[in-house]
């Protein structure tokens, strides 16, 4: 019994161990290695790239990372969870629901920023559509802004908030509802101290998932944001392309690795695990 | 009354979340270069059946999805096999980690693990390169989805198998693999998307020749909008939409 098991497991191991573990460790040595005159890095060990990253230029990208993704969190709460009610309360047709929901994840990432970028552009359909109709006379500054690339992010991740807000929402019992409107709470207030409470674990989940990839984010801010908006992602992006500072790349990657690594530790500690 | 508010919510939601990509489709007809509507045309599909770049790429993309799906499919399955046998906390953790690593994370990462492979080996960023990373990170998700499987099946049945005097391997492949079946095509469907639609770590592995359509999707829209990818993502929404559901269709029968 063992032998097959370490057979079937070999491969895996493998491309774990080569294709992620040493990658990993190859990253941790660049970030303390100094930058070579012309790219590169080597010697000597040194501990720069991390006393870089805490200029106040640098701060400021992780601090708008921060804020882009702390927004989208709280819009895709908002938006997601009156859906995800509306979808636990619909019946039979909860399965259909749900795979409407799905379905946009399943397509292409790009292409669906690449939606956005055709309704908000200059010459775009809403553009277009207001100049038409002379509600306008010059076109509005839609995209390459923040407020752009938050939307895109909360139309990419809102499936992320829906799902986990739906598996709670789906366990409670229809019966505490029922039995706080007898002890004379009026829809809102079983709302506010029956149905809430009792999807935490949910909220928890969802703004995790959303969260996550949001602070990694790269694509979006580049294309939504036109480069104006500079991300964490788009900084290492940036370190390892143009400006072939990999040690300082490679010390923001962990420091975004880090990160990730501490929301996902209070996630499991926040009881989420039933979820995941 | 509360009810009908959220069903329009409910409506409103939905179209936040299809329009987009319905209106895109729709504008992929129009004869227009512009975003006005000037009559219905099929040219932006002839050209892109016409652009040799967009077909090189396309094919680079099918390539490496087909390569990297297989490698991944197989190594997935077998890892969730092997995990449904005996618990291994490091390397589910590890497959775990590849799941919430920042796509330009782990991009970065395998640029610089090839470049360091470089000095000692003699070979170039190139398809092989990539169908790796995409490799690397699509295990995960087949690892994911075949355990699901596995929870519904019961471990008796190849202990039975064994006492009647199957070998190990017997066992697997008659007994275990052949109920896998649903969970594994789920599983290469999900790989076969998430490779094909990669570009944030493909564009950073990718060799001269190893271009892929989201790249050249990328390179356009960072231009600016060009109908000939309303025309393409229109075919590629509806292409993986059919097989989503088609895919869905199957799994709810059994």
């Amino acid at each position: 019994m063992k032998r097959l098991r370490s057979v079937f497991l070999a491969p895996s191991w493998a491309v774990m161990l080569c294709l992620m573990i040493v990658p990993l460790g190859i990253v941790l040595l660049y970030s303390l290695l100094t930058r070579g005159a012309y790219g590169g890095a080597g010697l000597p060990w040194s501990l720069e790239s991390y006393r870089r990253l805490a200029d106040p230029l640098y701060l400021a990208v992780l601090a708008r990372s921060f804020w882009i993704a702390g927004v989208t969190t709280v819009l895709c709460v908002m938006l997601g969870f009156p859906l995800a009610l509306f979808i636990s309360r619909s019946g039979p047709r909860k399965n259909l629901y749900l795979s409407l929901v799905i379905l946009p994840f399943w397509t292409s990432f790009l292409i669906r920023i690449y939606a956005w970028m055709f309704l908000l552009r200059d010459t775009g359909l809403i553009n277009t559509v207001l100049a038409r109709l002379h509600l306008i006379r010059e076109p509005l500054p839609l995209l390459y802004n923040d407020g752009a690339v938050i939307l895109g992010l909360v139309y990419a991740y809102l499936p992320f908030m829906v799902l986990p807000l739906y598996a709670t929402l789906e366990r409670l019992d229809p019966i505490l509802l029922d039995a706080a409107a007898d002890l004379g709470a009026r829809p809102w207030e079983a709302m506010l101290r029956v149905t809430l409470p009792l999807a935490r674990a949910g909220f928890i989940a969802g703004s995790v998932l959303v969260f996550i990839p949001c602070i990694g984010a790269y694509l979006t801010p580049d294309l939504l944001g036109g480069g104006k908006t500079v991300l964490i992602g788009n900084l290492i992006q940036n370190q390892f392309t143009t400006a072939r500072d990999w040690p300082f790349g490679a010390a923001a990657s962990l420091v975004l690795m880090a990160l990730v690594m501490a929301l996902l530790m209070f996630l499991i500690r926040r009881r989420g695990e039933a979820l995941l | 009354m509360k009810g009908r508010a959220l069903s329009f919510y409910a409506v409103a939601a939905f179209a936040f979340l299809y329009l987009p990509l319905l209106i895109l489709g729709v504008f992929s007809f129009n004869r227009s270069r512009f975003t006005i509507w000037e009559g219905f045309s099929l040219r932006w599909y002839q050209s892109v059946f016409t652009n040799p770049q967009l077909s090189d790429a396309a094919w680079n993309s099918i390539l490496i999805a087909v390569a990297a799906t297989a490698i991944s499919t197989v190594i997935g399955t077998c890892c969730a096999y092997g995990l449904w046998k005996r618990r291994s906390p490091v390397l589910l953790g590890s497959l775990y980690l590849t799941l919430v690593t920042p796509e330009i994370v782990t991009g970065v990462s395998l640029l610089a693990f090839y470049q360091a492979m470089f000095r000692f080996a003699h070979f170039r960023l190139g398809m092989h390169t990539v169908i790796l990373a995409h490799v690397a990170f699509s295990i995960a998700y087949v690892v994911v989805v075949v355990s699901a499987r596995l929870r519904t099946v019961d471990p008796k049945l190849e202990e039975a198998a064994l006492d009647l005097g199957a070998n190990e391997w017997q066992a697997f492949r008659e007994v275990t693999l052949p109920a896998l079946v649903p969970g594994i095509a789920a599983a290469a469907l999900l790989a076969f998307t998430v490779s094909f639609d990669d570009y944030v770590i493909t564009s950073l592995v990718a060799g001269v020749d190893s271009e892929t359509l989201p790249m050249v999707i990328y390179a356009i829209a960072r231009r600016g909008v060009d109908p000939v990818i309303n025309a393409l993502s229109a075919m590629i929404v509806t292409g993986f939409g059919a097989l989503i559901l088609i895919s869905e269709r199957l799994t709810a029968r059994r």
